[in-house]
């Protein structure tokens, strides 16, 4: 019985796994992309941990199991917010199917170097300008 | 005791989980090569940085599954001293490129 659900859980974390790589090279910009891999990632490694805290009988490795699902569950996230904050601070371009950029308004210690041509080129017009989103 | 007899001893239990290790092992494989398809091509350095925290984060599966195939508890260890070190990389790359003020 722990064996088919020990197995299950494997394979479900490798789908999800597979899935988040997948999503990471087709996503159209950054922050879809960055979406696939914090999540789907995170959820794929949380069912091997998972699988491994079935798996093994003693309490203690159980445990280290279920801490290094915790711990990831924690810290995906996080690392995530990070690198998507500094992303949208130094003005990485949005995909081609993104209609409005609300914190771009509300944001009042840019850098002071203008991005090269080919980043303002694809920044929106109507995000600068556009009514300003709720407060951030 | 010679190495056929050796690697038998620390071969994966004959059954349904070491089988389903074996996909999930040759899935998570896949999965890294796709993060390094991003690594290489990514056209912004954050690009490069979410491509190098799906690296880490796989390597993690990686080991999780591979403790389970081996019935070793010890990389369990080795997985969360890869996600602690994973996590404060990216910290850094994303803290590196906020100084740097340009994608």
């Amino acid at each position: 019985m722990s064996d088919i659900l020990s197995a299950a859980l494997l394979l479900a974390g490798a789908a999800f796994c597979l899935l988040a790589a997948v999503g990471v090279v087709r996503l159209p910009d950054l922050f879809t992309r960055m979406q696939a891999s914090a999540k789907s990632a995170t959820l794929g490694v949380g069912c091997t941990a998972l699988a491994a805290a079935v798996h093994f009988e003693p309490l203690e490795v159980k445990t280290l199991a279920l801490l290094v699902a915790v711990f990831l569950f924690f810290t995906a996230p996080v690392g995530a917010h990070m690198i998507a904050r500094a992303a949208h601070y130094v003005g990485t371009p949005l995909g081609p199917h993104a209609v409005v950029d609300q914190w771009r308004p509300h944001l009042t210690d840019l850098p002071s170097a203008t991005p090269p041509d080919s980043t303002a080129a694809r920044t929106f017009p109507a995000a600068s300008q556009g009514e300003p989103g709720p407060d951030l | 005791m010679n190495a056929c007899c050796l690697l038998a001893m620390n071969a994966a239990p004959p059954g349904l989980v070491a089988m389903a290790g074996q996909a999930a092992m040759l899935a998570v494989l896949a999965a890294l090569g796709l993060a390094l398809v991003r690594l290489v091509r990514g056209p912004s350095l954050a690009d490069r940085a979410v491509a190098l925290d799906l690296t880490t984060t796989l390597a993690t599966a990686f080991l999780v599954i591979h403790a389970v195939r081996a019935g070793e508890p010890a990389y369990l260890a080795v997985a969360m001293a890869v996600a602690l070190v994973g996590f404060l990389g990216t910290v850094a790359l994303a803290s590196y490129l906020k100084r740097r003020g340009h994608p």
